[in-house]
């Protein structure tokens, strides 16, 4: 391994998905890693990180500020989109899929950045992962507690027990061919208004 | 769902939250799609450069594009060569130039005056470049929106036409349009050129005056198109075809002022533009207040979204934009190029799918274009470098 280590730059406004990257791409044997959240004075920090590669997430509207940088500016070493010179997008489209916006200094050999490439991608899908569980967890969560409310007003209101208040409310899901989740919400919207 | 619903076509379009994604929004909204039987997906995008890649990719069958992406997109010119096709105009025009307080107070004392000329408004700002330049003060800072746009051609344009060189005497950043007005109060910089709502956005905000309109600039100028990769017009042309018609007949609505209070409403919903319907209805309705507390003022044929003439596919407008890119050293001309960007603006689509639509469509592919300062551009004069 006699390579000096590529220079990379990532931004990101989202901390915890730039921390998984950054380990990510450490784990990977980048050292040199430069993260920037803030995007004020942008220019400034591309100029100080002279980075060889530079990621960027595509939810960041700042990805044209970024790119019009390295058209204009001379103190920038122009660093290009990836694969400009490459008819295959297969690549691309991995990035996009994966929501990371990736571009290169030119004239750098074409399989070390391939390997970086991949790394981002595979730990923003790694973050995108993590987001859809975290947020399918707490939409569980929601739906456990609003069944249990459903379940106490019909309790209450109807004199059942604990099974006959949930088998009511499975019984209106198949029936409407909805979900419980939604028949419980449905009791509890009602029971508000009720009151 | 009836089976009519399932089998309906779908067709992706991405979109950014400007005032002439109007067409493309009525087209969902008002059902013109559905009588066309096609089903439009939108989704709106942040950023020029994730419309552009989503399009390669495949992610969106086809985007409201900055007219000049998709020549730049054709020629390889910034990024990936892709050919595009650009076979309808999303309107005309609706842009302008606003300038902070402090640059306008300046430039009043050179001769600026509320509404005044793009001449008479150049040649004041000129004048505090200059003074500038001589104090030995840093240049002024203008903002757009992309380097690939008709708002950086367009503010070039006028800039370098009142003597003022837009690379040397004052600096240009790429700004989003929804910073605009945060990056002009913080003081970054001291004017931008953008589409509405904008620049109206940073006037009732108290913090700029607009200058001039882009179509005091360049009469009857082009702005987005609806854009798709050549791949995909070659694959469906009867999907293409139904998407043209839709947005032809939603432009229509849109251009008809008995539909701007709807319009404005719709548009500006947080999934679409997300600022206020007030705002929006005073930009379809041409009327502009020019600077903080300032009356409406009637900007004459200020944004076009609709009808023949705002929806047709000049070639000519696709050659003065690579006429630019060659200006400003974007790209180094080539034989080649002529035959890329005539192939990317398509009239013979516009005029395949509105065939029995639109009666009398438009023979001529070109026309002669005229600005402010009495330059003609002749695309027939264009010849290979």
């Amino acid at each position: 391994m006699s390579e000096p280590s590529l220079r990379i730059l990532l931004v990101d406004q989202n901390a915890d998905r730039a921390s998984i990257l950054e380990d990510g791409l450490r784990e990977a044997g980048c050292t040199d890693i430069t993260v920037v959240r803030e995007m004020h004075s942008l220019l400034r920090r591309i100029v100080d990180a002279d980075p060889d590669v530079i990621f960027i997430d595509l939810e960041n509207p700042n990805r044209d500020v970024l790119e019009q940088m390295f058209q204009v500016s001379r103190s920038v070493r122009r660093p290009i989109a990836m694969f400009v010179d490459q008819a295959d997008t297969e690549q691309i489209r991995a990035a996009v899929e994966s929501g990371v916006g990736a571009y290169v200094v030119d004239g750098l050999h074409k399989e070390r950045v391939k390997t970086i490439l991949d790394t981002a991608v595979s730990h923003f899908h790694t973050f995108n992962r993590l987001r859809d569980e975290l947020e399918r967890a707490n939409q569980q969560l929601e739906e456990r507690k609003v069944i249990e409310r459903a379940k106490g007003i019909l309790m209450k209101e109807r004199s059942l027990n604990e099974a006959e208040a949930y088998a009511a409310l499975r019984r209106a899901a198949m029936n409407e061919n909805r979900r419980i989740a939604d028949v419980a919400r449905s009791v509890v919207s009602a029971a508000q208004l009720l009151k | 769902m009836s089976v009519s619903q399932m089998t309906r076509p779908k067709i992706t379009i991405g979109f950014i939250p400007l005032l002439d994604c109007a067409a493309i929004v009525a087209a969902v909204e008002n059902g013109f799609a559905t009588l066309e039987g096609i089903d439009i997906a939108l989704v709106r995008e942040t950023s020029w450069a994730n419309i552009r890649d989503r399009l390669i990719v495949g992610h969106f069958d086809a985007a409201h594009l900055l007219g000049p992406m998709a020549v730049a997109s054709s020629l390889g010119v910034g990024h990936l060569r892709v050919p595009m096709v650009a076979p309808f105009a999303l309107g005309l025009g609706g842009n302008a130039i606003t300038v902070s307080l402090g640059l306008w107070e300046q430039m009043q004392r050179e001769g600026a005056k509320l509404g005044g000329n793009p001449r008479m408004q150049g040649t004041a700002l000129s004048r505090v470049v200059g003074r500038r330049a001589s104090a030995g003060e840093a240049p002024l800072t203008f903002g757009m929106v992309y380097p690939f746009s008709c708002h950086n051609y367009e503010l070039r344009y006028w800039l370098a036409a009142v003597g003022i060189d837009p690379d040397r005497n004052v600096r240009l950043v790429v700004i989003p349009p929804p910073y605009l007005a945060d990056a002009m109060r913080a003081g970054q910089i001291d004017g931008f050129c953008v589409g509405e709502p904008w620049n109206s956005v940073a006037v009732d905000a108290g913090i700029g005056t607009i200058v001039t309109t882009t179509t005091a600039i360049w009469p009857q100028s082009p702005e987005k198109v609806l854009g798709c990769r050549e791949s995909w017009a070659q694959k469906n042309p009867q999907r293409l075809d139904a998407l043209i018609r839709a947005l032809y007949r939603a432009s229509l609505w849109c251009a008809d002022c008995a539909n701007h209070a709807d319009l404005a409403h719709m548009l500006a919903a947080a999934r679409y533009i997300g600022a206020p319907a007030e705002l929006l209805h005073a930009a379809l309705a041409n009327e502009l207040s020019l600077a903080p507390g300032a009356a409406p003022a009637l900007q004459p044929a200020f944004f076009v979204p609709g009808g023949r003439d705002a929806t047709f596919p000049w070639i000519s407008h696709a050659l003065w934009f690579y006429s630019q890119m060659v200006r400003w050293r974007q790209i180094e001309p080539l034989p080649e190029h002529l035959a890329a960007v005539q192939n990317t603006y398509r009239p013979d689509i516009y005029r395949r799918a509105l065939a029995r639509v639109v009666r009398d469509t438009v023979a001529s592919d070109t026309k002669i274009e005229t600005f402010f300062d009495e330059t003609v551009f002749d695309p027939a004069r264009m010849t290979p470098p």
